[in-house]
């Protein structure tokens, strides 16, 4: 019964979003007031029917209701409970109901909040909204409806795919869909903005908290999965290139663009018509990421619905909304007058110049992936496009913006000199260099990757002390803590995520060109050494996990002498999805992670053993997550909440730019 | 009937990438066949180079790799083996040859474009080189001038 009624409510709120979609844009154009205001209740009306379906279908896989074909395909009654819940998502219709469900939260975010919006812009943004919720709804309804119930039920089901039951993937979906599907927010305001042909700096002020939000939880959530990747696939690598992270990848790139050039926007009235078209762009690969996910027409780990009709209209609704925000933006980019003027050195230049980098590293990213596709069809060549390609010939771009971005963060807008910022950074880049030098002669093997990523990381995170000490200005130390103190919160969150950005790269250049590794056969109670550590196999057995067989093994860890861990790596077998997992054991550490794993059982009694040494590895993504603390200062900056600027622009609205 | 219970024995119990087994006693040689092996792909996997896969073909890869490198092949002669036996697709680095020429110069011919369209549309704009108010040396010299008297 639960079932069917989370099933009407689906329906009801596919009706919504029509409803949502269709009032306030024609509201808005011809001026009816009672049409504008109908979206918002149209939008919450929607966000709780859905959210009610997502209950249903919730409510199903906790009670293991066979009868509903997704639960049957994706769980079992011996799951564990936190898995039996994030199964929901854990395949093709029920994370599309999720992504759904976010798609509509916005909306309705955009309805609690938007009060201090234009009347007619905040319609424009509401039905655009709705058109995009209409389309996924469509979707969802007519091809992956995830209410299907089976004639016969049988009497367990298939269980979800193994790898995916793990706290760090539980939660690495919702993360990524609140912001793949928040970059939808920053599509409807360029829609919007387009459609009124007005772009000032309130608009500018308007979208980059959305596309802040957006890109919080889209650095979480590719944090999460690369971290998971880490622990689990069972060697470490935290990063491959694969399709399904491209297509992660990419958008994050866009909106990290997006959110530097809404700042011109919002401050210098400038870049408008770019800032337009990234925000497009940004929605667009969240897209073509969905598409590339669900179609299967680039094979890779993640796919979970290879199914070529559902590519079909996934291509379709990326082709419409691209293409109509593509052909509107060309009608309309003219219209938006750039107002703020600035000189060739400024920090305007400073971050046309990031956004070029970003921009330019998405591309290479976006060619890299579909190139193999591309080379088939087009030159009837089978080949592949792997992780070498991209650390080649994307890292330079990095490189770039890491070098450029403490110089552009202390540059003044409208015109800077060059000599006056430079003054304040030789010291540092002095410092940075040095300390590469001394990583260099420090280094042990070849390769010139540690000691580049050393000096980066220095550089950027004096960077950001330099640029808190400019703003801290000149006087005694207290009339100078006091200042900092004062910072708006957004500067705060500029230094803090720029700082990330260098841990993250000290992370990955460390871990890549220092890991130690070890494979060898141990017999039980057998001592070895690795590096610093010895390390002694002391037991291996066998036991029973609620829904998987584990062998699993004690390891014991001392550096001369004194124990500094016991760790427990274990092999699991999945006997329902028929799956065998590796479950690394791993002593975490600031400066090293200490990385076991536990192989097949060999023909002398002993088992294979692996041991690395992951130097810095937890920085990669303590850098992704300080980078989204960095976002959230921001997001908690004042002018975000407060309605100044909207009354401002209130005051000044009067004639559209047309 | 054999190949059965292997692919079977093999299902049960999972490889783990590189094993024990595989490693060359030359330490340079199997650094060697390492580096080789992570710009190959495992043809039957979903991008996982041979270094990093579980799967049998793999190891066969990196044991042929490991082969050829003690019968004294250097690294190229060593991909051209598996090129000529796989096609390119075992390339995880595509070659820098025909069509793939876009590939790898699609970064920076966007960035070169990317760079010219911002100068120039930065140029484009004479308020902003005009309003440019750094004081000429004439000028400069009469505020010396005026702030010593």
């Amino acid at each position: 019964m639960i079932i069917e009624l989370g099933h009407f409510a689906l329906i009801l709120g596919f009706v919504m979003a029509v409803l949502q979609c269709a009032l306030p844009l024609v509201g808005a154009q011809k001026g009816w007031r009672g049409f504008m205001a109908a979206g918002e209740p149209a939008a919450q009306a929607q966000f709780l029917f859905l959210l009610f379906a997502f209950g249903a279908i919730t409510w199903g896989f906790v009670s293991s209701d066979f009868s509903l074909r997704l639960v049957t395909m994706n769980s079992h009654t011996a799951k564990p409970m936190l898995y039996k819940i994030t199964g929901v998502w854990g395949n093709h219709e029920g994370s599309m109901l999720l992504w759904c469900l976010i798609l509509a939260f916005y909306a309705a975010l955009a309805a609690w909040f938007g009060g201090n919006l234009t009347e007619t812009l905040r319609a424009r943004v509401i039905g655009v909204q709705g058109a995009i919720s209409v389309a996924f709804l469509g979707f969802l309804i007519f091809t992956s409806n995830p209410f299907w119930r089976l004639e016969m039920p049988p009497l367990n089901g298939e269980d979800l795919n193994p790898l995916l039951q793990d706290p760090g993937l539980a939660f690495h979906p919702p993360f990524l869909y609140l912001g793949y599907v928040g970059l939808s927010m920053a599509f409807s305001f360029a829609v919007a903005a387009l459609i009124e042909g007005r772009v000032d700096a309130a608009w500018g002020r308007w979208v980059r908290p959305w596309t802040l939000v957006a890109w919080v939880f889209l650095t979480i959530g590719i944090a999460l999965g690369s971290w998971w990747a880490y622990y689990e696939l069972g060697w470490g690598g935290f990063w491959f290139w694969d399709p399904v992270e491209n297509a992660s990848f990419m958008p994050w790139l866009i909106a990290a663009a997006l959110l530097h050039s809404a700042i011109v926007v919002e401050k210098r009235e400038a870049l408008k018509s770019w800032t337009i078209l990234l925000a497009i762009l940004a929605f667009g690969f969240s897209l073509i990421g969905a598409f590339i996910v669900r179609s299967g027409v680039l094979t890779s780990v993640h796919a979970f619905a290879n199914d070529p009709e559902r590519g079909v209209y996934l291509l379709a609704i990326t082709g419409v909304f691209m293409g109509g925000a593509l052909t509107l933006y060309a009608a309309r980019a003219s219209a938006l007058e750039a107002k703020g003027i600035f000189s060739l050195t400024s920090r305007e230049t400073a971050l046309v110049a990031n956004n070029v980098l970003l921009a330019v590293a998405a591309f290479v990213v976006f060619v890299g992936t579909v190139w193999p596709l591309v080379a088939e069809m087009a030159f009837d060549r089978k080949l592949s496009v792997g992780a070498p390609f991209f650390n080649a010939a994307f890292t330079p771009f990095m490189v770039a913006l890491a070098l450029l971005l403490p110089i552009g963060t202390l540059m003044p807008w409208k015109r800077a000199r060059m000599g006056r910022v430079m003054g304040q950074l030789w010291g540092i880049m002095a410092l940075s260099i040095a300390l590469g030098g001394l990583v260099w002669v420090m280094r042990t093997g070849g390769s010139m990757l540690a000691p580049i990523g050393a000096v980066l990381a220095a550089w950027l995170v004096l960077g950001t002390l330099v640029d808190l000490k400019t703003r801290a200005g000149r006087g005694d130390l207290s009339s100078r803590a006091r200042r900092l103190g004062k910072l708006p919160r957004a500067d705060w969150g500029r230094a803090v995520a720029h700082a990330g950005f260098g841990i993250t790269i000290f992370g990955v250049a460390a871990l890549t060109a220092w890991q130690v590794e070890d494979i060898r056969v141990a017999q039980v109670g057998e001592t070895f050494t690795v590096a610093p550590y010895e390390i002694t196999l002391a037991s291996v057995e066998e036991s029973q996990g609620p829904n998987y067989a584990t062998t699993m093994a004690r390891m014991e860890v001392t550096r001369n002498g004194d124990p500094v861990a016991t760790l427990y790596p274990e092999k699991r077998l999945y006997p329902v999805a028929r799956m065998p997992t590796t479950e690394a054991a791993i002593d975490n550490g600031i400066l090293r992670d200490l990385y076991l794993v536990i192989g097949d059982p060999q023909n002398n009694g002993g088992w294979a053993v692996r041991t690395y040494i992951k130097p810095f590895a937890n920085w990669i993504w303590a850098g992704a997550i300080i980078m989204a603390i960095g976002g959230g200062l921001s997001l908690s900056d004042r002018r975000h909440r407060v309605a100044a600027g909207a009354a401002k622009a209130h005051r000044t609205k009067a004639v559209p730019a047309e | 009937m054999r190949r059965l219970l292997l692919i079977l024995a093999l299902l049960a119990s999972p490889a783990l990438a590189v094993q024990p087994d595989e490693v060359l006693d030359d330490p340079v040689l199997e650094s060697r066949a390492r580096e080789l092996s992570e710009g190959l792909r495992c043809l039957v996997c979903r991008n996982e180079n041979i270094d990093e896969s579980n799967a049998d073909l793999a190891r066969d890869l990196r044991l042929a790799v490991r082969e050829r490198l003690v019968a004294g092949d250097t690294d190229d002669e060593v991909i051209a083996y598996l090129v000529d036996r796989y096609g390119e697709y075992v390339l995880l680095r595509p070659t820098v040859t025909g069509a793939n020429l876009i590939l790898w110069l699609a970064g920076p011919a966007m960035l070169l474009g990317g760079a010219g369209i911002a100068v120039i549309a930065l140029r484009r704009r004479p308020e902003g080189k005009r309003r440019d108010d750094a004081l000429t040396p004439e000028e400069q010299a009469r505020l010396d001038t005026l702030l010593k008297e």
